[in-house]
């Protein structure tokens, strides 16, 4: 028998009768009008994304009534996204994880089991200690998404251990932040430090602003379409920032490199780069005109399917612009496994037009000095995550997921122990089925932190029940960005069901494992309220504007001919890479073409939906009431060579075999003949997730092909490939 | 008699919903009902292409059919407005306003039994606010003010853009607009 | 290609995914307001005619079976409200823009003038209740009076029948938003449509030869103007506006031609039209009764007809990107 059986929790041992999940809202009638009966707000910081926008939390009659923006507040200005305002679904939601269960084996079979908080901490303190007397503190592996994860790294770090890794690097935006960081020394920050509200010129390459709802990107790239910038947007489907742009250039999937290289290539010939810029702030210009002297827009024509024409007119269009262009980086740039090339080039050509740093390109961001509260040092850890690959991706910065989860397989496998926090690793990184439940099988422990029942319980030992952002507090925030400021969040009200904040079950475990000196608060809030001390405010202030802006200390762009010494080796913008070259890779984005589509197969485009935060919120009843199911699109000649229909339900087969759940064919223009198109996130195999169980398809589990970034470890994603596996007839979901 | 419109930039939403969620949230609308949702058109052969994203709702139409028609009173108009509003009290759910509303804006509220629909907010209308849908929209592509009143936001934009109604020949004189 | 479809998935109750607020109760309501419409005025008819010997179940006895039509009629419409609680909001305005308003009213006016039609014929229509009723004096002076005013009672009974039957049709004609329903022939449709089901009533239950000739003779007439007016109808909404030549496409060639054109028009009007012919000329006469009941179906075939019909011509109509059964997860058991 597995050491560990996933388990879809359906086989709760109490689970008994469930009731059902309508009239969440209370079936509340319009009458009495809204806002007659007693009102209070409070402060919070949106955890429906990772954006992290600052709102207010409306109680009527102390029952939640809504969430809006915060005003003050640079990251949303004032208002709150779909999913952000469709928080509280969050908290509403019955299928919430409600108290502590743990995996035991009754009868031969294993179940989830309800324990107390004491039964469930004192067993992960107990597998804790025992790991890092037998192997080290540093075999416990955290793996994390979102802001509540400062308490568990917090906790492991002063338990001996900084093994990490987060989807948001390897499965995300870090081919994008080592790109940038290798070219001019930083990264491209998050929130990302475009100054597109100052733009006249806006570049977006596979970034689908306002279907990702990124707030303040989706806010500022509206304020430069009001007044009247030019948006140039590369992608191969119609997407909805294609739809606003004056080029769409819908481009042959694979082959934006070429074109990025082509727009250099341009902007050198036609000595319509900043030369002043180049000359002052970088290095290997020569080196790189002679580079992408071949990548002419004819050649390059070839392969992207752009006509020159309109290369040269949008490198054009770009250089009047400049230095107010922004060529943006996106976010999730984990693409073909030339990925850091390619964001490099993307920094390169920013380079060219000047507009790192400068107004209407990219700001830079200033954070608050918020002084840490007094804690005595963290124990140095012997060993460091990059240790569980050795040789591997050497300019990782940080963990690499798809690394650590390899080095967690087998009796003698690096990692002995898991702590997860708000990550749902089956959906997050890619074909990953197997290896996670190989994984799962030889860990010694297995411990998830989550609020939803999502498929990474499954595999846990202990599942440890958060309560939502609305029911606690957390770090203060305190993100770069046009002026330094800090938002508080703080419960609105009390832990529903059995569930804890984050900093308690954190300090629950550390006081366990004797670590009290790392956690001499009662209430988180004293921390917060120190640390407001230090800068001038406190909590009580921040508990009633949830938001304090401070001024600048810096300036936001470089001024006219400042000298700079930037965080290369070469004190420079590094167009050519030494430090690339010298660890064997090409010290300039070299173009590859990408693998043909085999016959009778489609590439796989996926991407998001502005409804939902990946799989976070598919089962959020409010969320789910707005779009409960993704589609598969597909063009109309495809849709006809394979007899589909608006509304038919069809499976999706990759080459290896993998079969999709069923997903609702959409047959559309906006996608071209020779890729589909499906929004991630979907496809849940929790049945405890009542809503969304079963409902649409997973574009991650059918991703076969997976090319891995050799200088960073990402995991590209866009060299897959799907057919139709046809159903027999349209229906209810299974 | 002020009138109230709305006016939508087409050219700047994105579809994204926030609008439909603020309205729940901010209106308490029961599960499964809606009183606004997202409309997208496109038009073309791939790769000549154009979309257009409209947030629909109510039109508050100076002509409202769903009013001359009700049997009752129950659907008027709000304190000499072009508001129309449904008074739970005097609606006896024979859904005549239902099948007079060219635009299917209006809806049965579960489990009560009446008829339900858009408000324009006028709760907040009333205090000076913007209606939930405008105030939450990221895009700000939507606007709300009276079409009296020449400097207003809704005003200056008609005057200077072209815009569309649904259906004109319905001859409902609808009052949400849409930039083209 | 054009692509227009909702994006957010909306699933509001008798809206999506299309308009289904009315069924068999309003169309039954119709069909019942109409009969009674057509009772009252051959009542009337008979009356003024002079026909009590020609016709003696029309002059005596029909007009007991108008209230009894109209309040099944009324409960079927009760039965259709959503907030019934509330249903006496009726009756608290009149609001004179709403056909719906009048027809409320209009209901009220004929539940007394139809009583006093009953009671003016009810010594001879219905002898065994005359030791009752002459028991008491009220009662007794009562039907004296009544049948002292027979005439003009039946003079007041015309047009009141007329506005109730016309009314179930302007009912429907006056929603602009259904394109199919917007044709000013409606009221005369319906109104004649009544006619014609009161006529083949009267050929049904009468136990009298020279009545059943006589209406059946009627009713040929009624039948004939009937598909007149569908005629006309018809071209009024082949001449209206693309969405009218749209609504009128979902009975030629759309979901509800064979409805339309086989149960109602074939046989509900064509039918009976060849069999009361042959009846007339003494061919078929054993195929009597078969013709008024066709009619009668005919004629609750067209209110459904007009119901279904009218409710799926719109001037909205959005597909929606979700299946309708996702929403379903999300209601109360």
């Amino acid at each position: 028998m597995k050491r560990r059986e996933f388990i879809k929790l359906s086989s709760l041992l109490s689970a008994g009768a469930v009731a059902s999940p309508g009239f969440l809202l209370g079936g509340c009638a319009a009458k009495p009008l809204p806002g007659t009966g007693k009102v209070t707000t409070t402060p919070t910081i949106c955890d429906m994304c990772f954006w992290k926008c600052a709102g207010t939390v409306y109680k009527e009659d102390d029952e939640l009534w809504k969430i809006t923006g915060n005003v003050d507040d640079l990251h949303c200005g004032g208002r709150l996204c779909t999913r952000g305002t469709g928080g509280p679904g969050a908290y509403l939601d019955p299928d919430r994880l409600k108290t502590p269960l743990m995996r035991k084996t009754i009868d031969g079979r294993q179940l989830f089991v309800e324990v107390s908080w004491d039964e469930a901490l004192d067993f992960v303190a107990g597998k804790m200690k025992s790991i890092a007397e037998k192997h080290g503190p540093e075999k416990l592996l955290m793996l994390n998404h979102g802001a509540g994860s400062s308490h568990f790294r917090h906790l492991l770090r002063a338990y001996g251990s900084d093994s990490h890794a987060e989807p948001a690097f390897a499965q995300c935006r870090g081919p994008r932040d080592v790109g940038f960081n290798l070219t001019v020394g930083e990264s491209a920050s998050s929130p990302e430090r475009t100054d597109m509200a100052h733009a006249r010129c806006i570049v977006l390459i596979g970034s689908h602003i306002g279907e990702n709802l990124h707030n303040g990107q989706v806010q500022t790239l509206t304020e430069a379409l009001n007044s009247g910038a030019t948006l140039i947007t590369v992608d191969p489907r119609f997407s909805v920032p294609a739809g606003k742009s004056k080029h769409w250039l819908p481009i042959r999937p694979g082959t934006d490199l070429a074109l990025l290289l082509s727009w250099m290539h341009v902007l050198i010939e036609e000595d319509l780069y900043d030369r002043d810029y180049v000359e002052r702030y970088t290095f290997g210009l020569e080196q790189l005109r002679e580079h992408v002297r071949s990548y002419t827009p004819e050649w390059v024509y070839l392969e992207t399917g752009i006509k020159p024409g309109v290369i040269r007119e949008t490198a054009r269009e770009m250089a009047k612009a400049a230095p107010a262009t922004v060529v943006h980086p996106g976010r999730h740039a984990t693409w073909y496994g030339d990925d850091t090339q390619r964001s490099r080039a993307v920094a390169m050509l920013n380079v060219l037009l000047g507009s790192w740093n400068r107004k209407g390109g990219f700001y830079k961001p200033e954070k608050v000095k918020l002084p840490d509260y007094p804690l005595p040092e963290y124990p140095k850890p012997k060993l460091r995550t990059r240790d569980a690959y050795p040789g591997k991706w050497p300019f990782a910065p940080q963990g690499v997921t798809n690394g650590v989860i390899e080095a967690s397989v087998g009796e003698d496998a690096f990692f002995k122990g898991w702590l997860v926090y708000g990550t749902n690793l089956p959906q997050t990184i890619p074909n990953i089925t197997n290896t996670l439940e190989a994984a799962a099988n030889s860990l010694e422990l297995v411990v998830v932190v989550e609020t939803m029942p999502s498929e990474m319980t499954g595999y846990a030992d202990v599942i440890l029940p958060e309560c939502t952002y609305l029911e606690r507090y957390d770090e203060l925030r305190n993100s770069g960005e046009r002026h330094p400021s800090l938002a508080l969040r703080m419960p609105a009200f009390e832990p529903k069901y059995d569930s804890k904040p984050g900093w308690w079950i954190a300090k629950q475990l550390g006081h366990r494992l004797g670590l009290h000196k790392y956690f001499p608060w009662e209430d988180f809030s004293e921390k917060l309220d120190w640390q407001l001390r230090q800068v001038g405010s406190s909590l009580e202030e921040m508990q009633k504007i949830g938001v304090k802006n401070f001024p600048r200390k810096t300036p936001m762009y470089f001024h006219e001919g400042e000298p700079v010494r930037f965080r290369t080796p070469s004190r420079k913008i590094e167009l050519y890479s030494q430090q690339l070259a010298d660890k064997g890779f090409d010290p300039m984005p070299v173009y590859t073409p990408p693998e043909p589509v085999p016959r009778g197969f489609y590439r796989l485009n996926y991407g998001r939906m502005p409804a939902h935060t990946f799989g976070k919120t598919t089962n959020n009843p409010l969320l789910y009431q707005l779009a409960p199911e993704n589609q598969i699109w597909v063009n109309p000649l495809v849709a006809s060579e394979w007899q589909l229909e608006n509304g038919d339900y069809v499976r999706l087969g990759s080459p290896n075999g993998v079969v999709s759940n069923r997903v609702r064919v959409r047959v559309t223009e906006r996608i071209g003949p020779d890729s589909v198109f499906m929004a991630h996130g979907f496809g849940h195999r929790s049945k405890r997730l009542r809503l969304t169980a079963g409902v649409g398809a997973d574009d991650s589990s059918l991703m076969h092909n997976i090319k891995v970034d050799p200088i960073m470890g990402g995991t590209g994603m866009r060299a897959n490939f799907v057919t139709f596996v046809k159903e027999g007839e349209a229906g209810a979901a299974s | 008699m002020t009138r109230y419109a709305m006016v939508i930039d087409t050219k700047t939403c994105i579809g994204c919903g926030d609008c439909v969620v603020a309205c729940k949230t901010e209106n308490k609308v029961p599960d499964g009902l809606n009183r606004d949702w997202i409309v997208e058109l496109t038009r073309g052969t791939y790769p000549r292409l154009e979309t257009e994203f409209r947030s629909e709702r109510c039109n508050h139409c100076s002509n409202p059919t769903c009013v001359t028609l009700c049997p009752t009173g129950a659907s008027h108009l709000w304190n000499q407005t072009n508001i129309v509003l449904v008074d739970a009290d005097k609606c006896t759910g024979c859904k005549a306003c239902i099948a007079a509303c060219p635009y299917d804006a209006r809806l049965v509220m579960h489990p009560d039994g009446y008829v339900d629909k858009c408000t324009f907010c006028h709760h907040r209308v009333e205090q000076g606010l913007d209606p939930a849908c405008v105030s939450s929209c990221p895009t700000r592509c939507m606007h709300f003010g009276s079409l009296d009143d020449p400097g207003s936001s809704v005003s200056e934009l008609l005057q200077t853009r072209k815009y569309k109604v649904l259906n004109p020949e319905t001859g409902n004189e609808p009052n949400v607009y849409y930039l083209t | 290609m054009k692509e227009e479809l909702l994006v957010t998935a909306r699933s509001n109750e008798l809206i999506d995914p299309g308009l289904h607020i009315w069924t068999w109760e309003v169309a039954m309501y119709l069909f019942l307001g109409g009969l009674t419409a057509g009772i009252m005025i051959f009542a009337a008819y008979v009356t003024l005619a002079r026909k009590d010997d020609e016709a003696p179940f029309a002059a005596t006895q029909l007009a007991l079976l108008a209230p009894i039509a109209l309040s099944l009629g009324m409960t079927t419409l009760f039965l259709d409200l959503e907030h019934k609680l509330f249903v006496f909001r009726f009756y608290t305005a009149f609001e004179p823009t709403s056909p719906m308003s009048w027809g409320a009213w209009i209901l009220l006016l004929i539940y007394p003038v139809t009583t006093l039609q009953i009671l003016a014929t009810l010594r001879r229509g219905f002898p065994v209740v005359v030791p009752y009723v002459d028991r008491w004096s009220i009662p007794r002076a009562v039907i004296d009076w009544c049948e002292n005013h027979r005439r003009q009672i039946a003079l007041v009974a015309v047009p009141s029948g007329i506005a109730l039957g016309i009314y179930t049709g302007i009912l429907l004609s006056a929603f602009s938003a259904r394109p199919f329903w917007n044709s000013g022939v409606l009221g005369p449709l319906f109104l004649i449509s009544g006619l014609s089901t009161a006529a083949a009533l009267v050929a049904l239950v009468s136990r009298e030869k020279r009545e059943k000739e006589m209406f059946t003779r009627l009713d040929l007439v009624l039948i004939s103007a009937e598909l007149a007016l569908v005629g006309l109808f018809l071209i009024s909404l082949a001449t209206g506006t693309a969405k009218h030549i749209e609504a009128l496409q979902s009975i030629t060639g759309g979901p509800y031609t064979m409805v339309f054109w086989v149960l109602f028009v074939g046989i509900g009007l064509l039918v009976p039209l060849l069999l009361e012919m042959l009846e007339m000329r003494g061919v078929g006469k054993s195929l009597a009764l078969l013709a008024p009941v066709l009619v009668l179906i005919g004629g609750y075939a067209l209110r459904q007809v007009m119901i279904d019909v009218g409710q799926d011509s719109t001037w909205t109509r959005y597909p929606s990107q979700y299946s309708a059964e996702m929403l379903e997860r999300m209601e109360p058991n």
